[in-house]
């Protein structure tokens, strides 16, 4: 340990001193309360460490009883029939589109946190990506149930992908189930992609604090030897960009491709040139919804209230309200175009199938109240005016609050989906074709069960792998910034 | 210089002061040395000389051959192997082809990003002397290391740890092989 010689740079003097903003201008801190690099990854490794918490075994008690009540159903569906589920001409789309379309949206929202605001420079997204990205991936396993228990012959579902058969007939892919295929698929392959590049060096904090030798062996071999090299780094950061830059349209194309399933058809309420970008909105409103859900109370159980800050919580309601206005506005563009095209099936169905309620617009209508006038207008209520309530900043801030209107978020856009499928299906171009469909206890348990399996994945993420990026969070403090005093950088930033 | 040595290793503690090092480190001319950071520092690749990344490369080849493989196999498929009439409309037509061939172009892309990633970097790797130091094992929690290794041309017993002392590093020692 030898006497330090003074560096020749540190006796440079700065030439220009630049000024800080006002203490009022300063932006909140991504991290609270100054903590330090060390702290970050004990407060987040500790929630892996720690003892199991009592509320963590109750809840995956309960979870994993219905997942095991979701491969029930599956079984049961399998062994009788899709008659088991409510069904019937001309309703042949039900629960399990609505199920498919809701979950896969709700996955939108991780992607949306992980590639976009990446490309945006929105570091707060530190805090949530982790979690939100394996939400993300959790939500398309559920999702993808759906589609492949929706075909009636499950056994012939590999027939969906182009593998050779006996039949030598191959998938005929100007359908765009077809493309939904390649879509989800490719869906959840990237994600799982990046979300576990993202935890490579986590998983490498992890290993180095490992006690335990099978904890040191698990978290050793899935971080493949990260060192945190910075030649390592360099290539490691490039990837993630080019994975967040590949992402994005990927996230934007998936809901696109999904709602062609629908408007590529002749039906009205579904043949609609406006429905890729507002099915996106719509799955990015969803899906924080569902990141809202989830996070808020997570912050609290698991003392990271110093890292998911009250304004990290705020910017996700800022999202919401954002893409919960562009829903209402593509709600009020399919009225108008219903409207404006001259459409008589367009007309009946927005205006006489869809809006007309038994007490306003019903009676001013001349018209009997349609059947799913209630969906309707829980969906109007939850997707148009809940958002709108995130203008106000005690509604932001106060977390009783946003874990309550998030989850009337996530109700209503379950509701936009019925309505869709449903109420376009449900009164055709026949009248003598009409009819009325509600679902049996089999779709509903089916639906309770994909809960079940999402929430025993996710409370196993909880418990194994650091749900903060422990890397990325570091990195968006000032202690990591080499230009600033708390970096270590002398005055004038110089390092 | 004690025998069976891989490298000499150099503690710091702030960013700042780690990127002072790297610069002085690669002004001093050496090849075979690294930084060891809980997280990328902004700045160090220029500091430490690193070009650019290759990664894009495997990442762009990889959605080329996703985007040919995608055209390709709905060609073979609808058009050639066994002919499907759908509508009166062509056999085949590059827009039908072109979602889940851009949905392919995204897969293979991301592929590549990786596995580039990955083969760039030579990992996984089971084995690493830094990984059996006891000291290193803080590289992923706060602290900073420079190491340079005794493989380099320039190395040099006094020479070398003269240089890593003079940088303000509290802390050096011998990494074994």
């Amino acid at each position: 340990m030898a006497q330090t010689p003074k560096s020749s740079v540190a006796e440079e003097q700065p030439t220009l001193r630049v000024q800080g903003p006002p203490a009022e201008l300063e932006r909140v801190p991504l991290v609270a309360n100054n903590r330090g690099l060390g702290w970050i990854s004990d407060r987040i490794a500790g929630v892996v460490e720690g003892k199991t918490p009592g509320w963590w075994k109750i809840c995956f008690g309960i979870s994993f009883t219905f997942m095991v009540v979701c491969f029930a159903m599956i079984l049961y569906l399998m062994s009788t029939g899709v008659g088991v589920w409510g069904l019937n001409h001309p309703i042949m789309w039900g629960w399990a589109i609505v199920n498919f379309v809701w979950w896969i949206g709700i996955g939108h929202a991780g992607t949306l946190i992980s590639a976009i605001l990446f490309l945006l420079r929105q570091r707060w997204r530190t805090s949530i990506n982790r979690a939100a990205e394996a939400m993300t991936i959790f939500a398309v396993m559920c999702a993808g149930i759906f589609p492949l228990i929706h075909i009636g012959r499950i056994w012939f579902g590999w027939w969906l992908f182009p593998i050779p058969n006996s039949n030598s007939i191959w998938p005929q892919f100007r359908s765009p189930l077809m493309w939904d295929v390649f879509a989800v698929s490719t869906y959840f392959t990237v994600s799982v992609l990046f979300w576990y590049m993202g935890l490579i060096p986590d998983l490498a904090v992890m290993r180095d604090r490992a006690k335990t030798r099978i904890r040191k062996f698990g978290y050793g071999l899935f971080s493949l030897g990260w060192t945190g090299s910075n030649r390592h780094w360099s290539n490691y950061e490039k990837a993630y960009l080019i994975l967040a830059g590949l992402s994005t349209p990927l996230v934007l194309s998936v809901h696109s491709i999904v709602s062609l399933d629908f408007s590529v058809s002749q039906l009205p309420g579904w043949h609609t040139t406006i429905f890729p970008p507002y099915f996106v909105a719509g799955a990015v409103y969803s899906g924080f919804g569902m990141v809202l859900t989830l996070l808020v109370p997570l912050r609290r159980l698991l003392k990271l209230e110093d890292i998911i800050t009250v304004r990290h919580v705020e910017l996700m309601c800022k999202v919401t309200l954002a893409t919960g206005s562009i829903v209402g506005y593509a709600y009020a563009m399919e009225f108008f175009i219903a409207w404006y095209s001259g459409n008589p099936y367009e007309r009946f169905l927005f205006f006489h199938n869809r809006a007309a309620d038994p007490f306003i617009f019903g009676p001013l209508m001349h018209t009997p109240p349609a059947p799913y006038w209630w969906a309707f207008w829980t969906m109007v209520t939850c997707n148009v005016i809940v958002p709108q309530l995130f203008w106000f900043k005690k509604i932001r801030t106060s977390m009783l609050i946003v874990f309550f209107l998030s989850i009337l978020v996530n109700i209503g856009m379950w509701f936009e989906r019925f309505v869709i499928v449903v109420s376009s299906l449900q009164r055709e171009f026949l009248p003598s074709n009409w009819s009325y469909y509600g679902p049996t206890w089999v779709d509903i348990l089916q639906y309770l069960g994909t809960f079940g399996l999402f929430f025993t994945f996710f409370l196993l993420f909880l418990r194994y792998v650091p749900l903060i990026a422990i890397a990325e969070v570091k990195g968006v403090t000032p202690q990591a910034d080499p230009h600033h005093p708390l970096g270590g950088a002398k005055p004038g930033g110089k390092h | 210089m004690p025998s069976n040595t891989y490298a000499l290793m150099a503690e710091f503690e702030t960013p700042a002061a780690t990127l002072h090092a790297a610069q002085k480190v690669h002004d001093a001319g050496y090849h075979n040395w690294d930084v060891f950071t809980p997280f990328p520092i902004h700045g160090m690749d220029r500091a430490m000389g690193i070009n650019n990344s290759k990664v894009g490369w495997f990442s762009f080849i990889g959605g080329c051959i996703g985007y040919a493989t995608g055209m390709l196999m709905i060609w073979f498929m609808n058009a050639h192997d066994y002919r499907i009439h759908i509508g009166g409309k062509p056999m085949f037509s590059p827009f039908a082809a072109f979602p889940p061939s851009y949905e392919l172009t995204i897969l293979f892309g991301s592929f590549g990003a990786l596995l580039g990633m990955l083969f760039l970097n030579r990992l996984p790797r089971l084995h690493h002397p830094l990984l059996k130091n006891r000291r290193f094992a803080q590289a992923t929690h706060d602290r900073f290391f420079v190491v340079i290794e005794t493989s380099d041309a320039k190395f040099s017993d006094q020479e070398t740890r003269r240089l890593l002392e003079s940088l303000g590093s509290r802390h050096i020692e011998w990494v074994e092989e």
